[in-house]
């Protein structure tokens, strides 16, 4: 019990540590990326094709006077980016990365709360996850409320009221993955997705065709890609920080390391979203693994095929902000209340009629 | 043991949240502490193997419908309450009447410690999984399951109903 626990610890530490480095590193990407799409350089100046920027940025931040305007409650100011960060970083806990990783004689299972035995993860760990964004909410609420500042309230209300409001969509887009795979385990849907389709005598399919559930499920998974958008406050569903309407929204009176806190939330929440796109749409770590490569290599390679199809997302993500306008009010509440929830009601509705005609 | 240190401390937060909700005189921090309950409650299910329920404690109750409490205290932007001190009710029929519940408790759990003293996590860890969580809510409770869904369904129609009402 003692070792597990342990063992725990130290790959939460090595987790959280990759997963600040990735954040870092997104900033910079997304600051490159959107920069091309607007023919322009983005950073440059630090290090080679601006790649210390990152660290620069990171100095900034902590060096930077942390204000606490007079005006705020204290408690809850210093509170609520603390509560948006940890939460941010919980959620990665229940993601498995990938199979087990041998490290001499004895191996261990890619994930956090992976079973001592290492084949095996908690069964509700989808759940944890929805738990963990609808907690998520509070950090913002209470950011924009403690502020005492008018535009920090507007941008709270709204990213409360539009955050549980496509929580419906994005919860019910997931269970046509969870009625296929029959399992709420993160691995066993990956295990689930090595398997061929039911329905597999009714079409042709190669044999190196790979068995995802993006196929069966595309509606499911542009109800996810749009409702997760609109869970981690991201272009075009970003009302709470509309910056031509809120001057910065819910995080108008932060400064420095707080400040940072939000921002580091909302890019580990990317990757959250990132990892169960990943893992329940596109098989996870699953991926040809090449006959030559020396052992420890190919122990390697799922993670590799799983930090991939992530960084696919991530792309994604900046490109849909260097591409899309944002929407208007009205138009995010009609579009997640009048279109994503009945089309993903329908989604549902389909989906286990033909699981149950099936089986 | 390790259940049992996790439940002691749990069972402390949880009361210890409920008796902050009740001290504090501002309606937010009273509404944070009732989230300090839930969540810990929420853990408390999970101690005794009931996962399904303890997540879905979390999403419903954390995560909805407390997320709704707050939001309603920052539309109104409810004020710092003052203590009276002065309710006779609370301290002629209030405290009697809480002393009295608790020894009632305290009385039954004792007078049945055999039977609950004796209840293990792992003999009852399969009633609480998703599977035969699902397997009494669609076979054997179905039709409360079913009836309680329409009352829900009633109760969203009317709540659209009044808030139309007023519009026009």
């Amino acid at each position: 019990m003692l070792t597990y626990i342990v063992i725990a610890a130290i790959k939460s530490l090595v987790l959280i540590h990759i997963l600040l480095g990735a954040v870092a590193y997104t900033v910079w990407l997304e600051r490159k990326v959107v920069g091309r799409m607007q023919n322009r350089w983005g950073p440059t100046r630090v290090g080679p094709f601006g790649l210390l920027q990152p660290i620069a940025d990171g100095v900034k931040f902590i060096l930077k006077e942390d204000l606490t305007p007079p005006h705020v409650y204290k408690p809850l100011f210093i509170l609520a980016p603390l509560l948006s960060v940890v939460l941010a970083l919980t959620s990665i806990a229940v993601i498995p990365l990938g199979g087990q990783l041998p490290l001499g004689r004895w191996s261990t299972g890619l994930q956090v709360t992976a079973a001592p035995n290492g084949t095996s993860d908690i069964n509700i760990a989808l759940l944890i996850l929805l738990g963990v964004t609808s907690i998520a909410v509070y950090g913002i609420a209470l950011a924009g409320w403690s502020s005492n500042n008018k535009y920090s309230l507007l941008g709270s209300l709204r990213a409360s009221a539009q955050m549980i409001s496509y929580e419906l969509s994005l919860g019910l887009s997931l269970v046509g993955v969870l009625l296929l795979a029959g399992s709420l385990s993160l691995r066993d849907i990956v295990t689930a997705q090595g398997r061929p389709y039911e329905f597999k005598h009714f079409l042709w399919l190669p044999h190196w065709f790979p068995h995802w559930y993006i196929f069966p499920q595309l509606i499911g998974f542009f109800i996810y890609l749009v409702s997760a958008y609109a869970e981690t406050n991201r272009i075009p569903f970003d009302l709470p920080e509309a910056e031509t309407e809120l001057v910065a929204g819910y995080h108008t009176e932060y400064s420095a390391m707080k400040f940072a806190m939000f921002f580091m939330a909302e890019y580990a929440n990317m990757f959250t979203v990132a990892c169960v796109a990943t893992l329940l749409f596109f098989g996870g770590w699953s991926g040809p693994i090449p006959g030559f490569l020396p052992p420890l290599a190919k122990a390697l390679m799922p993670l590799f095929w799983f930090a991939l199809k992530v960084l696919v997302f991530i792309f994604v993500y900046i490109w849909v902000r260097g591409t899309l306008p944002r929407f208007r009010y009205d138009q995010l509440m009609a579009f997640g209340w009048k279109f994503l929830l009945p089309l993903a009601i329908a989604n549902l509705v389909i989906t286990s009629l033909i699981v149950a005609v099936l089986s | 043991m390790l259940h049992l240190i996790l439940f002691f401390i749990f069972a402390a937060v949880c009361i210890a949240g409920a008796v902050n909700l009740l001290a504090q005189s501002h309606p937010i921090n009273s509404a944070l502490s009732l989230i300090v309950v839930m969540g810990s409650l929420a853990v408390l299910y999970l101690l005794l193997g009931a996962e399904f329920v303890a997540a879905i404690q979390i999403i419903i109750y954390a995560g909805a419908v407390m997320v709704l409490f707050i939001f309603v205290i920052m539309l109104l932007n409810a004020g710092v309450e003052e203590h009276s001190g002065k309710s006779y009710i609370a301290w002629f029929v209030g405290i009697p009447s809480l002393a009295a519940l608790a020894g009632l408790v305290v009385y039954s759990l004792l007078l049945h410690e055999e039977q609950t003293g004796n209840t293990s996590v792992s003999s009852i860890s399969n009633v609480g999984s998703v599977q035969a969580i699902a397997h009494l809510l669609f076979g054997k409770f179905l039709l409360p399951f079913e009836v309680t869904s329409v009352l829900i369904l009633i109760a969203i129609m009317g709540a659209v109903v009044l808030a139309k009402r007023g519009e026009s």
